[in-house]
């Protein structure tokens, strides 16, 4: 499944990069890119697990600038 | 301003209020205090300009991210604020506070400058409709794009922008591309003609049919598109990454260093420590990469976005570099250079009038719906003779019986098979002999017609410093011959089948050791050359779903001058990441030397700090520069 989300006041490029580096090392992760100019991260796992990683990933992101929120419909 | 940026502002201007008293006790009061009460006066200050730089610092340690930058300016200052402490450590207060102050002003400005830059791309691409009027029932309903199915009418009101691809089945307009193709001249529909998504139309109100899904629209697949571009990273930019990474921790160890090694080595470490921790301090400030990082992307994404302002899609950063070195263009001929519809350039009749001749031919293929058929009937506009029996021959022509008389139409095979006796010709481009009864009575030439722009195109492209200039083609070796010289193509192949074409293409990718290939054609049965080549370029794609999948770059219209444009797009973007990259790294590397040496005395740790967020700012003015790249060029 691959879903893109919205991500609100990332503010920092390197630190895009960094939870870009960090979400892929996920396991079940098999595509992901986060994007500073248009703030979307674009997720791709596989199916079961999907929900779990998207979760850890939104740590991560949290972790590395807690003032970017990811927005999850 | 966000609401962020506010509140960013607000504390520091109430920082730089407290700082201005604080330096004022110190003034009239200095001589009383002590280094602890010294420091209290500074505090408050402190503490309203970097407040969340050391929440965050003290967060992320507890989350075990080390070389953060918030970190790293938490230790800079706290470090000066202690130095006073120190023995025959100079009290460097207002320092400390200054730093931060000028560290939250640069974090203001990086967050404004680099909102506006993403809202001026955005802008750029702003071609998404977000409403849909669709017919049903006799009302009109206004929906979102993605729910239209094919087969449904929408209405488009003169100003509004089309959704979905469709046919017009009522009303006629002038529809403005211009965010699509680059190109201003707006076109004309009419009921019948074909409508894209993400034009808009000018004046008249028109009902069209839709022919495509939203998410197989024009507009969104150009949307996706230059959305991608960005995941397609350039190999500068790749490097960047990898160079930021191990920036910062050799920036700390190298503080590290010069704040421990001269003081060990100079005997007296005491007196000498201070010092060399104040310039250690420096280094933190100026550690981050975070310049490069934002300004190196923000250039190929402007330049992206800059060209396809032009109609000049580019698929991601990575071919944007490859465009930039392009020194070798090689042009399919049908539909790349040449429109790609033929029209009938001479008649050479044996005996009787070319009329006549054109006459008999145009009458002959009337059924055919070869290109060459409808080049005779064009030409020939008049009322035909009676027909019957027409037999097509595959790869020979056709045959048929034109007022009781046998007519063959076709290539010198046919001629030879019907026992018709020709002469060779010298003319270019493709003949098609007639003979009637068995007997030969003279030729048409028929040319596809060169594009107007098409010999602009290539003069463009040697002025860009394109030495090579190839033509492909499956036609004959006398069209190819007189094409090639009438543009001044440097070289050209003929009588090539597809298979051929990818041939070519790599021996030309095996010879040319400086630069990069870059091939040009329309789509249609040249896919696998266009993934070959370094840059595939395909022309006039709109609507063609194989050209776009298959190439690297994707120009709207079908304007051959338009790979000169995009080259030297690519060109400027590229020499702006490499100012981007002297700048920044020129500047922090002359910075942390002079440092090192002590050459920026008291006022290091501001110097440090401009060093840093200064360059910042300045790197990513300059990188919206590439979004008038292609404005430049034309």
């Amino acid at each position: 499944m691959k879903k893109v989300f919205q991500l609100i006041d990332l503010d920092c490029a390197h630190c895009a990069a960094r939870m870009e580096e960090g979400i892929r090392k996920l396991a079940g992760v098999t595509d992901v890119s986060v994007n500073f100019l248009t703030q979307k991260l674009t997720l791709e796992a596989d199916d079961e697990v999907f929900e779990k990683v998207l979760r850890q990933a939104v740590k991560i992101c949290r972790k590395i600038e807690p003032d970017c929120t990811v927005v999850i419909q | 301003m966000t609401r962020k940026q506010k509140k960013l502002l607000c504390r520091i201007l109430s920082a730089v209020v407290l700082l201005i008293a604080a330096l004022l006790c110190d003034r009239y009061l200095g001589e009383r205090l002590n280094a602890v009460q010294l420091l209290c006066l500074y505090l408050p200050a402190y503490f309203a300009a970097g407040f969340d730089v050391l929440k965050r610092a003290l967060k992320n340690i507890l989350g075990g991210q080390i070389f953060d930058e918030n970190f790293l300016m938490a230790l800079a200052t706290i470090g000066a604020l202690a130095i006073g402490f120190l023995p025959e450590g100079e009290p460097e207060l207002a320092e400390a506070v200054l730093v931060m102050i000028f560290y939250q002003i640069g974090e203001l400005f990086q967050s404004i400058a680099v909102g506006k830059s993403r809202r001026s791309i955005a802008a750029l691409m702003d071609i998404r409709p977000d409403t849909a009027r669709v017919l049903r029932d006799g009302a009109e309903f206004e929906v979102s794009p993605d729910t239209v199915a094919v087969g449904e009418l929408i209405s488009v009101r003169p100003g509004e922008r089309i959704p979905l691809d469709g046919t017009v089945t009522e009303g006629c307009s002038d529809l403005n591309t211009v965010a699509l193709t680059g190109e201003a001249l707006p076109r004309t529909v009419k009921v019948g003609d074909a409508a894209i998504s993400g034009a808009t139309n000018l004046f008249g109100a028109l009902v069209i049919r839709v022919e495509k899904l939203y998410r197989d629209s024009t507009v969104a697949r150009i949307l996706a598109l230059v959305e991608n571009a960005a995941a397609k990273k350039a190999k500068t930019e790749k490097f960047i990454t990898r160079f930021a990474r191990y920036y910062t921790p050799f920036v700390v160890i190298s503080a590290l260093l010069v704040a421990l090694l001269p003081p060990l080595f100079s005997g007296t470490f005491a007196a000498s420590f201070p010092m060399w921790l104040a310039r250690a301090l420096t280094f933190l400030v100026i550690s981050c990469p975070c310049a490069l990082v934002i300004s190196v992307p923000l250039s190929f994404f402007g330049g992206i976005g800059g060209a396809s302002r032009h109609g000049i899609l580019i698929k991601g950063s990575m071919h944007l570099e490859q465009l930039a070195k392009a020194r070798t263009v090689v042009f399919d001929k049908t539909g790349t250079l040449t429109k790609g519809t033929f029209t009938v350039t001479g008649i050479c009749p044996v005996s009787g009038t070319a009329e006549d001749l054109l006459l008999l031919a145009a009458a002959a293929e009337q059924r055919s719906n070869h290109p060459i058929a409808r080049a005779l009937l064009a030409a020939a506009n008049a009322p035909l003779p009676k027909v019957k029996e027409i037999r097509e021959l595959a790869g020979r022509g056709v045959m048929a019986q034109v007022n009781g008389q046998e007519i063959a139409v076709g290539n010198g095979a046919l001629m030879h098979d019907v026992g018709a006796a020709h002469a060779a010709s010298q003319e270019s481009g493709t003949l098609v002999h007639v003979a009637q009864n068995g007997t030969y009575l003279g030729y048409i030439a028929i040319a596809d017609t060169l594009k107007p722009t098409a010999r602009d195109a290539i003069l463009a492209l040697r002025d860009t410093g394109v030495a090579n200039t190839v033509m492909l083609t499956g036609d004959r070796a006398a069209a190819a011959h007189a094409v090639a010289r009438e543009l001044g193509i440097t070289s050209w192949h003929a009588d090539l089948l597809p298979t051929d074409k990818v041939a070519k293409i790599e021996h030309l990718l095996a010879a040319s050791h400086r630069g990069t290939v870059a091939f040009a054609g329309d789509g249609i049965n040249d896919a696998p050359v266009l993934s070959r080549a370094d840059v595939g370029i395909a022309m006039g794609a709109l609507g063609s779903d194989a050209a776009i999948e298959a190439a690297d770059v994707v120009l709207m219209d079908d304007d051959p001058q338009k790979i000169a444009t995009a080259i030297k797009a690519a060109r400027r973007t590229l020499r702006i990441v490499r100012q981007n990259i002297v700048l920044t790294l020129g500047v922090k590397v002359s910075v942390l030397l002079c440092s090192a040496l002590g050459l920026l005395g008291t006022w290091q740790m501001p110097i440090a700090i401009f060093a840093d967020v200064g360059v910042l700012v300045l790197a990513i003015l300059n990188a919206m520069r590439t979004l008038k790249a292609a404005r430049i060029c034309n």
